[in-house]
């Protein structure tokens, strides 16, 4: 089957373009760009075309807690939200650790979601930070990466070795750079702010900490390593130095730190809680900068469902975390009205620099790559209304925001997964 | 201009007007204790559920003598032997206790802002006695009471708080009520308890007590947890005494008539010296506690006077 969408917008973070023309794609991949009109047409009436959203670090809440999200429900949210590629973290209940479970969750992936969903495994059983998981086998097995999220492994000695043996193995290791110790039992980051509401806080030289002792063990080690949802301005020069060095490193932010800061937290509303906490305009404005500047190079959504009773709590007891395959597209359209960056670059951190982290296809729009695009209006406004999300879980900081940018349908493969009502 | 608050959760939502306000009604409620006769019909026929999370021997006392003395049928749940043990979340507390119809709700609980979630879930008035370390409005309104009645005045004062500031909501709660009321306020203590940030609060910070002291009104003394004491946040009580303790030479320092207040309970020769906290003519530490009692009836009775204006709503979710 062959369709060509013409007058739209052509989002590259490739070749940095953002032009009208027209993109054919045949049989699951693209086929032309600017050529004539084949097959069917869609008039995209001037509104963008773009790669779809490679999303990396999902929480898809199965096996354990499917009661947050489903394959299911997690690939809807993510075709209304313009992601193609949703990339799963492994912190379930168990974890994702053996080949086994990873088995199980791929075949569900398969099984209820219409958008590519690619499995994460942890780094060390059950997250306990002690013991390597057995990581070629889950190489073989598909793992795109391998991370313990938010726990860091304490252990030097042990984080050591999983660096050196995924190094042998060509894989990649996330890890989200903390200081444990530092950042234990915080629920706000430390300043006027945490000191006025009563809350325990962290300092942002928590993760500067956890940064530096990771990037001091991937230059000994060589490994390929990306540090994940980082949050302050401290933690930017020692990526700045890692990446001069010539050392395998990349980095990454979810949405929330870019759009959001402490001061949202207010009367201690706790969608508001996340981990890293939210941190101060300045910290938001230096990662704006540095996705800018290329310096980090992913933007994700850090998608953790959790459900009414885990966060109708004191702020202290409430869980953390926040949805946002929906909400990622019209959060990261902040960025782009407040001409921070355009659109092009935005892609560049939201889908090529993932999908090639991860050694995945997509994130072009080029001659050959997969048809997965989304079609969408950047500047459409709307009121964002939490119930209306097609994840299980509301729990969504952006409820009752005026937001712009609205999905308009969605691709995966040439195959529509989404169109807006 | 008069009160309008539907509860009284912190100092941070009051305006000086009311502030002035609960302090003019609590010194007509200090005429009223210290008659032979004590009582007052305000809260006839009012609810009122003591709910303390958090051990506390004075201020429910002084909560539940506030009451009683206004005529409110008063009520004590012990928070930590029951629900909470067994599981029930502190929202369906709420719920079942609403149900119960309750007018006035005194809240203690050891999380910052668990008071203002409860709030939001109830339809009676809900004064915070106290929640985690953010506030303790009613203290900082008696500390305020005694204040004013020892000096003439409650504003153009230099008023020092020491010691363990980044722990207490007293001392939150009071940086905010004297601030909104034209203080100088200074912070004394060891940089270790002091909170992050607070160099914006609009308030000069000392780590040495004769340099803070000098030329204060009023020194406010805080009570030093002792699980903070042995080298977690200072290195013995001893060092801590000598550094930050309250003694005679050290409040030398201060204006020859400051008074000395402490939210109690104390720990004699920890951060106060004992004599100096039994001096009748530097202490007003006993003047505290009376004023809580009457501050307490104060906010009870303007809280009641809301509630019965919008009697119309009672029972019913707003």
């Amino acid at each position: 089957m062959t369709l060509t969408f013409t007058n739209a917008r052509l989002i590259d973070p490739e070749t940095g373009t953002d032009s009208i023309g027209s993109l054919t794609i045949e049989d699951g991949v693209i086929t032309g760009i600017n050529t004539t009109p084949t097959g069917d047409v869609v008039d995209c009436g001037g509104k963008c075309l773009a790669p779809g959203i490679v999303d990396i670090g999902v929480k898809v809440c199965e096996p354990g807690e499917r009661h947050k999200e489903s394959y299911r429900t997690a690939g809807l949210a993510a075709a209304a939200g313009g992601v193609t590629t949703v990339v799963t973290r492994p912190d379930t209940t168990p974890a994702i650790d053996s080949p086994e479970v990873l088995e199980f969750v791929a075949r569900r992936a398969r099984e209820a979601s219409q958008v590519r969903m690619i499995p994460m495994a942890a780094l060390t059983k059950g997250r306990e930070g002690r013991e390597m998981v057995e990581v070629g086998f889950l190489h073989d097995a598909g793992a795109a990466a391998f991370t313990d999220c938010d726990r860091v492994v304490t252990d030097t000695k042990v984080f050591a070795r999983c660096l050196t043996y995924a190094r042998s193995l060509n894989a990649l290791v996330i890890a989200h750079p903390q200081d444990p110790v530092m950042s234990k039992g915080a629920a706000v980051t430390s300043g006027k702010f945490a000191s006025l509401r009563g809350l325990p806080a962290v300092s942002p030289m928590a993760e500067r900490m956890g940064l530096e002792r990771d990037l001091a063990l991937v230059e000994m080690t060589n490994a390929a390593y990306h540090a994940d949802n980082l949050s302050t301005a401290t933690a930017l020069p020692a990526l700045e130095r890692a990446k001069a060095a010539g050392l395998d490193v990349t980095a990454g932010v979810n949405i929330h730190h870019l759009t959001l800061n402490e001061l949202d937290v207010g009367d201690y509303r706790t969608f508001f809680k996340l981990k890293p906490p939210l941190r101060s305009e300045d910290d938001r404005k230096a990662l704006v900068a540095a996705v800018a500047d290329g310096l980090i190079d992913i933007i994700s959504s850090m998608h953790t469902p959790q459900d009414e009773e885990s966060k109708r709590l004191p702020y202290q007891e409430a869980a953390s975390g926040a949805v946002a395959l929906e909400t990622l597209l019209p959060a990261a359209m902040r960025l782009y009205h407040a001409g921070d960056m355009d659109l092009p670059t935005l892609w560049r951190a939201l889908s090529l620099n993932p999908a090639k982290r991860l050694g995945l296809e997509g994130g072009q729009l080029a001659e050959g790559a997969p048809a997965d695009l989304v079609l969408f209006d950047p500047d459409a406004p709307f009121v964002m209304d939490r119930f209306k999300l097609q994840s299980k879980s509301k729990n969504t900081p952006f409820d009752e925001q005026r937001m712009q940018g609205k999905v308009l349908a969605t691709y995966v493969g040439g195959k529509e997964v989404f169109r807006k009502g | 201009m008069r009160f309008d608050q539907r509860h009284l959760l912190g100092i941070e939502h009051l305006k000086p007007h009311e502030i002035t306000e609960i302090l003019d009604l609590a010194d007509q409620y200090v005429d009223l204790n210290r008659r032979q006769v004590k009582h007052s019909d305000a809260l006839a026929g009012l609810t009122q559920i003591n709910m303390f999370f958090e051990n506390s021997t004075r201020t429910q006392a002084s909560f539940e003598i506030a009451g009683k003395r206004l005529g409110a049928d008063v009520m004590n749940m012990a928070m930590q032997a029951s629900s909470i043990k067994k599981g029930e979340t502190l929202i369906d507390t709420a719920l079942t206790l609403n149900a119960m119809h309750p007018d006035l709700l005194v809240v203690r609980h050891p999380h910052s802002g668990a008071v203002d979630l409860l709030a939001q879930k109830v339809n009676c008035a809900v004064l915070n006695a106290g929640d985690g370390t953010h506030e303790h409005p009613t203290q900082a309104l008696l500390d305020a009471l005694t204040i004013r009645r020892a000096k003439g005045r409650l504003h153009r004062l230099s008023i020092a708080i020491c010691g363990d500031i980044a722990h207490s909501r007293v001392a939150r709660s009071n940086i905010m009520l004297l601030g909104k009321m034209e203080n100088r306020i200074r912070l004394i203590g060891p940089p270790t308890l002091m909170p992050a940030g607070i160099a914006e609060f609009g308030v000069e910070v000392f780590d040495d007590m004769r340099e803070g002291l000098e030329n204060v009104d009023v020194v406010m003394m805080l009570r030093l947890q002792k699980e903070r004491m042995d080298g977690g946040f200072i290195p013995s009580s001893r060092e801590y005494y000598h550094r930050f303790g309250l003694d005679a030479d050290k409040l030398s320092h201060a204006k020859p008539d400051a008074i000395v207040m402490h939210p109690g309970p104390m720990n004699r020769g920890v951060e106060i010296d004992g004599t100096l906290a039994d001096d009748i003519n530097r202490s007003v530490i006993q003047e505290q506690v009376e004023m809580g009692v009457a501050v307490r009836m104060a906010a009870m009775d303007l809280l009641a006077r809301n509630l019965r204006a919008k009697d119309g709503l009672q029972g019913v979710m707003v």
